[in-house]
């Protein structure tokens, strides 16, 4: 899950992290107002969208720039009427771009100096790290390869903590002053308790900037939270943006259903994290390409194989659907007796491959084959993938030729 | 002929009274599993399906049945605290199906295992099984067959995928061990190579992994290094976006680490054979076993 830079902003400064003066606005009203309130300081007004890349992003409008620098509460007001409701576009958001619903009004950093500060959960100690660098506002991934010995790394106990003398550690090796070291320690604090406190996997503060005025403070935030804790932050679950996700996996989280949309013609239902993606190997392995990744889980009911077809078919680049199921707890039958009412309840206009395997097998494929829905059965996993590659290739050559008498068929 | 777990096991529930708790355990029992206690607080007195006690606490039913491994059915919100409380009793194994443990929980209970005798296996994860002798899980259990191959894998379906290709091929296995999918859990990859190699009716065994962390490229190396029978993997997760969570909370390739390439990269450097695809993975081992 990701939440909008305000949002981060509002869990930091929960935790005593220093930021920016500002608040979110919805209208170029509210915008004014708040701009008026923080005074007279230079303020920068940004669109609020998940997505990087805003400063250079551009408006369908013709607006550039989703990040603007502003010298007035009037000036704001222009700013965010440019801004709210309008699409931004920016190279991470792709052509259809984002609809801006809210602007973030804040102080503008007078920056000196910009560091790079992260806390993630390390898997290979089971612990947390603190990671960070003299070399902040830019990629870190990019230090790390260029200059390996500037990326400072701090372990810390999962027990413990985070100690006050690992802060005034890292405030040193980050070449802090000793007129910054309590502001900076003080913000290494209340960054580890915000990682504890919401249950985050990483926190990333890129840059933590020391201004001219010399504070210390974290001008961007990224979060990834734990999804199996959220069911103790109700109020970080709150923050989720629906408008700003795939609506193809907003509609599957809906019924408890797995669901990653790709970008392939070749959909697949699988039961089993492991097997759904090892399907999605093969089908690429074959020549073909996934269109989703969807796991439906060890119990899933009829109604839930039902609703997973529904999402499945809605994407129109979908030319074939896969089913691989190797039934343990789940039963068989019980996946064709799904099968068998999505199939009537949905019109399936692509071929459907079916492969299933383990309890129950031979009662689910009876089941199959005299329910009368139009199947290709396969018999293994490599069959199963090789058919699926062939009917969604012969379904593709079909539809760019429009005089093809099969195609106006119907099924 | 196994590792971990054979025919003298005891078996205590944790959760035992819950509907997958209760379900799982008669699947046990009926494959042939000696379940001698479970546990729920508050229910403690009760007997199980008319057979089993149900105790209040571990301690006490370690006490009394004298019970030396545990699977846990608990909701994830309570499961970090079964798992210690497991370890409190110093039982051999603890078996931890429970999905959906915050990652934070099980950090701290793998901080407070250090030094402790008792082994974890998941969570997350399908379970244990000895073909013939112990079933400790959700798997099928007649997709099994006793024999000397060993299987380690993270995923449920698809360690059952790669039995059922042995199993049908005539090749039995000495235990297979599903380690989970969550990105801090019990024994690793490595960890289970390493009981497979000591194992005297272990000849030849397949590890089964997928994107995110290292634990594969760890085991890589050290099967390079110390291990002397045929072994054969496949890596789930070729096609996986990265940045995405497949499913498993562990299943994610992050900061350009944990690809489905760099892990078999290291495995064939190790000189493991690697399975091309998921429906080749028994076809990968057998032909290093014949060599």
């Amino acid at each position: 899950m990701n939440i909008h830079e305000y949002q981060a902003k509002e869990l930091l400064e929960n935790f005593g992290v220093a930021t920016t003066r500002g608040q979110v606005a919805s209208t170029p009203e509210e915008a004014e107002k708040i701009a008026a309130q923080l005074g007279n300081a230079e303020l920068v007004v940004k669109a609020q969208v998940h997505a990087g890349g805003r400063g250079k992003g551009t408006f369908r409008n013709g607006f550039k720039g989703g990040v603007q620098v502003v010298k007035s509460a009037k000036e704001a007001r222009e700013v965010a009427e440019k801004m709210l409701g309008q699409t931004l576009v920016t190279h991470q958001t792709g052509p259809a771009g984002r609809v801006v619903n809210k602007v973030l009004v804040a102080e503008s950093a007078d920056i000196a100096r910009e560091i790079y500060f992260a806390i993630l959960l390390d898997r290979a100690t089971a612990a947390p790290l603190v990671v960070a660098s003299t070399e902040g506002g830019v990629e870190i991934e990019t230090v790390a390869a260029k200059s390996p010995e500037k990326i400072i790394r701090e372990p810390i106990d999962p027990l413990g903590g985070l100690q006050p003398f690992q802060t005034r550690k890292l405030a040193g090796q980050l070449g802090f002053e000793h007129s910054q070291t309590k502001a900076a320690t003080r913000l290494f604090d209340g960054l580890y308790r915000t990682f504890i406190g919401c249950d985050c996997s990483m926190v990333e503060i890129n840059p933590l900037v020391v201004t001219k005025q010399n504070e210390v403070l974290a001008l961007d935030a990224k979060f990834n939270f734990d999804d199996n804790a959220l069911y103790r932050h109700p109020e970080i679950g709150a923050m989720r943006d629906t408008a700003e996700e795939d609506p193809r996996e907003v509609e599957a989280s809906k019924h408890g259903l797995n669901y990653i949309g790709l970008d392939g013609n070749i959909a697949c239902l699988v039961n089993g994290a492991g097997l759904a993606m090892a399907t999605m190997d093969i089908i690429k392995f074959y020549g073909g390409n996934p269109a989703n990744f969807l796991d439906v889980g060890g119990s899933a009911t009829e109604e839930q194989v039902t609703e997973a077809f529904k999402i499945l078919i809605a994407d129109k680049n979908v030319k074939a659907i896969l089913v691989n199921i190797f039934g343990g707890i789940m039963k068989v039958d019980v996946i064709a007796n799904g099968i068998i009412s999505a199939a009537k309840t949905v019109h399936l206009s692509v071929p459907l491959v079916v492969r299933v395997e383990g309890t129950n097998v031979e009662k689910g494929k009876q089941l199959l084959k005299e329910s009368g829905v139009t199947l290709i059965t396969a018999d293994d996993l490599g069959d199963a993938a090789k058919k699926a590659v062939a009917a969604a290739a012969a379904a593709g050559s079909q539809s760019q030729n429009p005089n093809s008498k099969e195609e106006s068929t119907p099924k | 002929m196994s590792v971990l777990v054979d025919k003298n096991t005891r078996l205590l529930v944790q959760g035992i009274t819950g509907s997958a708790g209760a379900f799982h355990t008669r699947q046990c029992a009926e494959y042939g599993t000696n379940v001698v206690a479970g546990v729920t607080p508050g229910k403690g007195g009760q007997m199980f399906d008319e057979k089993v006690p149900v105790f209040d606490t571990v301690w006490e039913a370690k006490q009394r049945t004298n019970c030396n491994v545990s699977m846990i059915f608990v909701p994830a919100a309570f499961a970090a605290d079964s798992i210690l409380e497991a370890v409190n009793a110093d039982l051999d194994l603890v078996v931890c199906i429970t999905e959906g443990i915050p990652v934070m929980d099980m950090m701290r209970v793998k901080a407070m295992m250090r030094g402790k005798r008792t082994r974890l296996i998941g969570p997350n994860c399908p379970g244990i099984i000895t073909p013939g002798a112990c079933k400790i899980g959700i798997m099928p259990g007649y997709i099994h067959k006793p024999g000397n191959v060993g299987v380690i894998s993270r995923s449920g379906t698809l360690t059952y995928e790669a039995v059922w290709q042995l199993t049908t091929q005539g090749y039995g296995q000495s235990t297979c061990i599903g380690i989970g999918g969550d990105p801090i859990g019990g024994l690793s990859h490595l960890d289970c190579a390493k009981l497979f190699n000591d194992d005297p009716d272990t000849a030849a065994f397949i590890l089964i992994g997928e994107i995110g962390g290292s634990a594969e490229e760890e085991a890589a190396a050290w099967i390079q290094a110390n291990c002397k029978k045929p072994v054969a993997a496949f890596i789930a997760g070729m096609t996986a976006p990265p940045g995405r969570r497949m499913g498993h909370a562990g299943a994610i390739v992050s900061g350009g680490k944990g690809t489905a390439t760099g892990k078999i990269e290291a495995m064939k450097a190790a000189g493991i054979a690697v399975a091309e695809t998921p429906a080749t993975i028994a076809d990968t081992l057998i032909a290093q076993i014949k060599k």
